[in-house]
């Protein structure tokens, strides 16, 4: 202030109009001390129940995964967690090369070429993806399963309309759940920018027509945007294979904490095209030289894509992203490796197909709704029992077990069905606590 | 003098062999692998992978050695003045991390049933009602994950409005101002509206005049960030916001730049309708090398109902959340936020209680004022802008003269202060100042570091003119020299990815 010449730091707000100027104290709490403020937050996560202490069977969007210790150290290095966005890349080397090494690896589980360095999440790249290929394309409308999540569904309305996009969705066959091929068909025309499809879906189910959806969109020169869980692709076919030509999902198994839903990281792949490429939005990382070509580095590339250079004309708002999500994927990634992948996603399949084995056999329940593979959910249907999913969900709570996630208002036509999750850290004995305690709801009903 | 780890470390597909492990997950107990088909049976063969993904193989010690290496080739807050101008990069406070890694947030799914989540639903309402305290705004949501998808919502938002209005066709246009954030105009664009462009006056704020003869019945609204990019609070904000809301716009406000108003002045109490708070700046969240942020909305009354679902309630004993609200956009995010950096910040404004908010505030101004008086000083440095009033948060300086001078930029300076063990400020940014830098020391540094940092700038300047070279080629310091980008970028030699790193070596004759 002596510096300055000032007595008061009120005088830097001397251009502020008095009539502006706070002087009257909010209303807020008080400072605690650092003891006070973890006693005060815990106690209140304290009064939340999670899956730490009951099997809790939800997914969803949002899934409960071991997360290696490594991870968590690696995130907590303090130059990767208190960093910016790497802006000056000599001095950021590490966090360019760790999102190079995210955007590879994810390149390699879904079989693309391109990765951005990260999306908020499934839904805003879903968003994101509609837009990117309507660029692409020169057309404006979007073809969509009818089976979706509804927030990623209205995520997308939300992302689409401003841009004059329409949304159509294809319906689905009542035994299998499978995409109806006779619906795209007659659906899709020179009109559809892409189709969209999920694998596995919303209800876990794995859609096996993927060549024929891609033959079919591919014949009216439409793009092929797949979301995928990618947990599953150590095992399941990746949409590289099947002709995808954009790939979204999510990447929060991979490494991330549920953390009630947020932050999530979204995926975003595509082809070696360079029409795509420079569609696409976010942020990529790439590999180049210094500038006197003695060493290998990694920067940021095709700014020019992007809000701070492209202002009204970018391909994308977007600016802060999930970076440090990424990182946490790509150690993950990194931790499994090919043979890691493969054992999860065998794990997650055996236990889910094992936990709808024991439910099935409950009286009165069905489950899976659909004869199709399912991967790690699946859907069980109450209706027989003569219980809503709610008041199933209420007695399981009462045996401290979280049942799925309410499907009846979503999906009416599927009646009293709920979405149930299992993945690796849902043991033999937490699906078996499961099936006594339905078995028990069932018999005192 | 600073010298960064400079590990040669390789890219993580030549790192490891064949067959080694980090992490193994858990095994499939036999009952469950006897009771279900063989994996091959539950799979069809056309959905099977057939080529294991070509992730590489490392042990787990392996893994932690290449990722701590990496870690020590890049440069945080915790490494030292970190002056990015509306970046707001300041110290994380520990206890925040600690409190967001607890697996009593990390194991929440968000569908969980609502009597098994109050805890975090109060923690979500409390944060919502502070930050509409804060910006003197009605309500907030929570939902946006960084500054721009706020800005896309509050966009959206205003779309929604002249809908219901019957004003959809007509309000056609966002006004930004010439020193907006680049996020401004695209938000705007992605949410279908025309950006016009108003310039500065020669006070660098938005010039009333140029304001005035943008503003039309096409209007839906003017973002703006106050105190604007070049640190300096928008003196005629009155004005504006009358001009505004007599063309029936609405005035948003980016939170970018919020800091040096906290406890001190609010945005709802300027007139403004919609506001973002970015909370990885102004609440301390960490960046983590450019997320995850979250960027809260908030709203005046009539727009709440805008807002997306769901909504977070209570009753006067149970917290809920509401999905029904028929006028709302609907929603831009799956579940409800980023939650764990809300937490951060939900901690951080109890660790600060009111008064240190305010005191927050005053040194972040006070911090960026020294700055700006030891900088302006400096040989070949000047102060674009009026110097006689104060800045805020930050502070715009030119190295134009340098750069006559000498032919050393603002971007070299920008290098050669890596070299030193400073972050460098934004540079070439606001577009209005020529070889601008932007520098917003934030109130987490003290005045030894600010005095480290002018001082460095005086010696680099001086370097400049003594001996250009040593700028011109720097970094010298850090892990790597300076970089080829435009390599990085061209079509021919753009490497994105491993794989296609593997295609142009194969190409290669």
């Amino acid at each position: 202030m002596r510096e300055l010449g000032i007595k008061n730091i009120d005088e830097l707000y001397a251009d502020v109009p008095e009539k502006y100027r706070l002087r009257k104290p909010l209303k807020l709490p008080e400072a605690m001390s650092e003891f006070e403020v973890k006693r005060h937050v815990e106690s209140l996560l304290s009064k939340n129940r999670s899956c730490d202490g009951m099997p809790v069977f939800l997914g969803a969007g949002c899934w409960p995964h071991y997360v290696p210790a490594v991870v968590k150290e690696i995130v907590q290095r303090s130059e990767l967690l208190t960093a910016y966005t790497p802006y000056q890349p000599e001095i950021s080397q590490g966090m360019l090369q760790i999102l190079f090494e995210y955007q590879s690896m994810i390149c390699e589980l879904a079989n693309m070429e391109v990765s951005n360095c990260s999306m908020y999440d499934w839904a805003s790249a879903l968003g994101e993806a509609a837009r990117m290929a309507t660029r692409k394309t020169g057309r404006n409308e979007i073809l969509i399963p009818k089976i979706i999540h509804p927030e990623r569904a209205a995520t997308l309305q939300a992302y689409t309309k401003p841009a004059g996009i329409t949304i159509n969705r294809i319906t689905y066959d009542k035994e299998s759940g499978q995409i109806c091929l006779d619906d795209l068909k007659k659906k899709i025309s020179h009109k559809t920018a892409a189709v969209y499809i999920e694998n596995p879906s919303y209800f876990g189910f794995i859609e096996s027509q993927v060549d024929e959806i891609s033959n079919i969109t591919h014949g009216h020169n439409s793009l092929l945007v797949a979301g995928v869980d990618p947990t599953s692709l150590g095992i399941l076919k990746p949409p590289g294979d099947y002709g995808a030509d954009i790939v979204i999902g999510e990447a929060q198994p991979l490494g991330n904490a549920m953390n009630f839903g947020g932050p999530l990281l979204g995926i975003m792949a595509c082809k070696d095209d360079m029409n795509l490429i420079r569609q696409m939005p976010g942020r990529i990382i790439g590999l180049t030289t210094t500038q006197d070509g003695s060493r290998q580095g990694f920067c940021m590339t095709l700014q020019t894509r992007e809000q701070h250079i492209r202002r009204e004309k970018a391909t994308s708002n977007i600016c802060s992203n999930e970076a440090l999500c990424a990182v946490a994927s790509a150690v993950y990634m990194t931790l499994l490796g090919p043979e890691g992948f493969r054992e999860l996603g065998e794990t997650v399949m055996y236990r889910a197909n094992y936990a709808m084995r024991r439910l099935s056999k409950l009286r009165g329940i069905r489950t899976p709704v659909f004869n199709s593979p399912h991967f790690k959910e699946f859907t069980v249907n109450f209706d027989k029992t003569g219980l809503s999913v709610k008041q199933v969900s209420e007695k399981l709570l009462q045996r401290n077990v979280h049942g799925g996630k309410d499907l009846s208002e979503e999906f009416p036509e599927f009646g009293q069905t709920a979405l149930y999750c299992v993945t690796e850290i849902h043991s033999k004995e937490e699906i078996s606590r499961l099936v006594e305690a339905l078995s028990e709801i069932l018999e005192e009903r | 003098m600073f010298k960064q780890a400079s590990w040669d470390e390789p890219v993580v597909f030549n790192l490891g062999r064949k067959g080694r492990r980090g992490h193994l997950p858990p095994k499939t107990e036999n009952e469950v692998t006897q009771t279900v088909d063989d994996i091959s049976k539950l799979l069809p063969t056309n959905m099977r992978r057939k080529n294991p993904p070509m992730l590489p193989e490392l042990s787990e010690v392996e893994a932690v050695r290449h990722f701590v290496r990496l870690s020590e080739m890049n440069y945080g807050v915790d490494s030292g003045l970190y002056p990015l101008g509306s970046c707001t990069m300041k110290y994380s406070p520990k206890i925040n991390e600690q409190l967001a890694a607890l697996p009593l947030l990390g194991t929440l799914n968000p569908y969980q049933e609502e009597s098994t989540i109050q805890g975090i639903l109060e923690i979500l309402y409390k944060l919502e009602r502070w930050l509409a305290e804060i910006t003197g705004i009605h309500e907030v949501c929570l939902h946006p994950a960084a500054g721009a998808h706020g800005e896309l919502l509050g966009a959206l938002i205003m779309r929604a409005y002249y809908k219901q209005k019957g004003e959809g066709e007509k309000r056609t246009e966002i006004i930004v101002p010439d020193s907006a954030h680049g996020t401004n105009p695209a938000s705007a664009a992605m949410a279908g509206f025309n950006v016009v462009v108003v310039p500065s006056d020669d006070e660098g704020c938005v010039s009333l005049g140029a304001l005035k003869a943008a503003v039309s019945e096409k209007t839906a609204g003017l973002m703006l960030t106050n105190p604007n990019t070049l640190g300096l609070f928008e003196k005629n904000i009155d004005e504006i916001a009358r001009t505004i809301h007599a063309a029936g716009g609405l005035l948003y406000y980016d939170g970018a730049n919020l800091n040096p108003l906290l406890c001190k002045a609010r945005p709802g109490d300027m007139g403004f309708d919609i506001v973002h708070v970015n909370i990885h700046k102004t609440f301390s969240t960490p960046h983590g090398g450019g997320g995850p942020g979250a960027g809260p909305v908030g709203v005046s009354k009539e727009l709440t109902q805008f807002l997306p679902v769901p909504r977070v309630t209570f009753d006067g004993k149970n917290y809920h959340l509401n999905y029904d609200r028929p006028n709302s956009i609907g929603k831009i995010r799956g579940f409800y936020g980023n939650t764990a950096v809300l937490l951060r910040a939900y901690a951080y404004i109890l660790s600060l209680g009111r008064e240190g908010l305010a005191e927050v505030a005053e040194v972040s101004v006070l911090n960026a004022n020294y700055l700006m008086k030891k900088l302006k000083g400096i040989k070949g440095l000047e102060l674009p802008y009026n110097g006689a009033r104060p800045r805020k948060h930050e502070c715009v300086i030119s190295a134009k003269p340098l750069k006559t001078e000498t032919g050393v930029s603002a971007l070299n300076i920008a290098k050669r202060l890596l070299d030193y063990g400073f972050h460098s400020p934004t540079i070439y940014f606001p577009l209005i100042v020529e070889e601008a830098m932007m520098i917003e020391p934030t109130e987490t540094f003290e005045k030894e570091e600010l005095d480290r940092f002018a001082e460095t700038m005086k010696r680099i300047c001086a370097e400049a003119y003594a001996t250009p070279d040593t700028v011109l080629k720097a970094p010298h310091n850090t892990a790597i020299g300076r970089l080829d980008e435009v390599k990085a970028s061209h079509p021919k030699t753009m490497t994105l990815s491993w794989r296609m790193h593997q295609k142009k070596i194969k190409q290669k004759p």
